[in-house]
């Protein structure tokens, strides 16, 4: 099976790149590398889906639980790049304002909280 | 839907990798009676997220159990709408006790039944006879009186 996700460091920031569809099948792996971020020490995580197609709602839990860890470990975690299909599944949960959601993964890098 | 009434009749195995075969093949279908990409998308997430609670709450997570898939157009001539039925033989749940957890209480999981619901126009549970459950979801053809209401 393919890599599901790229990992990168990118000054403060870790920034994790799906490249896969996040369904059940792939939201542990995607949860394996989050949990691995935050505790890498880097003071943001960044989730780039930009290559992401597809994501159902064992995706959606998997970024609920990542937020909730970095609320209580005072590690940001912002998304970015989101296609449309998958923003509108945020917007049918009513999560997308629960995120901070960048358009840019440049933004999600280096921008302050919106 | 009986056996005989289904146009495409698919079984798969509990196990998660089959979920994204699944979805390609309803969103297929479901674009050759035609449904724009939005409601195709939204048909396939529906049925990928019944798969994965029958997968997670009927087989508690066995991978090796089986799932049915049936679709037919929702009205015949022409073609039009489409009905999915998703039947397994896992632990049978009183219809009335499925509900999508209240989305002010955001926390991980229990989203699946609240998207189908948002994004079907009929949805129906129902205790199949001896075991499993029958889920039924109707999405009615985009310009038909159903789908406008």
């Amino acid at each position: 099976m393919a890599e599901a996700h790229g990992v990168e460091r990118q000054g403060d920031a870790v920034v994790v790149t799906p490249t896969t569809d996040v369904d059940m099948s792939r939201s542990p792996e995607l949860r394996q590398a989050l949990r691995e971020a935050f505790g890498s020490g880097a003071k943001r995580v960044v989730v780039d889906l930009g290559r992401v197609q597809y994501m159902d709602s064992s995706g959606l839990a998997t970024l609920v639980e990542a937020m909730r860890t970095s609320r209580s470990s005072k590690v940001e975690l912002v998304l970015c790049c989101l296609q449309a299909k998958v923003k509108s599944i945020f917007d049918i949960a009513r999560l997308a304002s629960f995120f901070d959601i960048r358009d840019s993964r440049d933004d999600a890098i280096g921008g302050s909280a919106a | 839907m009986t056996l005989k009434d289904a146009h495409v009749r698919i079984e798969l195995r509990s196990d998660p990798i089959y979920l994204a075969g699944a979805r390609q093949l309803v969103a297929a279908v479901a674009q050759r009676l035609g449904f724009d990409d939005a409601a195709c998308s939204q048909i396939a997430l529906a049925v990928d997220e019944a798969l994965c609670n029958v997968i997670r709450h009927g087989y508690e997570q066995q991978r090796d159990q089986p799932i049915w898939i049936s679709l037919r157009p929702e009205q015949p001539d022409p073609p039009m709408g489409l009905r999915v039925v998703i039947e397994d033989e896992g632990r049978q749940v009183e219809p009335g006790q499925i509900r999508g957890r209240d989305l002010e209480d955001i926390r991980p999981g229990g989203l699946g039944v609240h998207i189908i619901r948002e994004v079907m126009d009929e949805v129906a549970y129902e205790k199949r006879d001896g075991r499993g459950m029958r889920l039924t979801l109707v999405k009615h053809a985009a310009g038909s009186p159903a789908g406008e209401e």
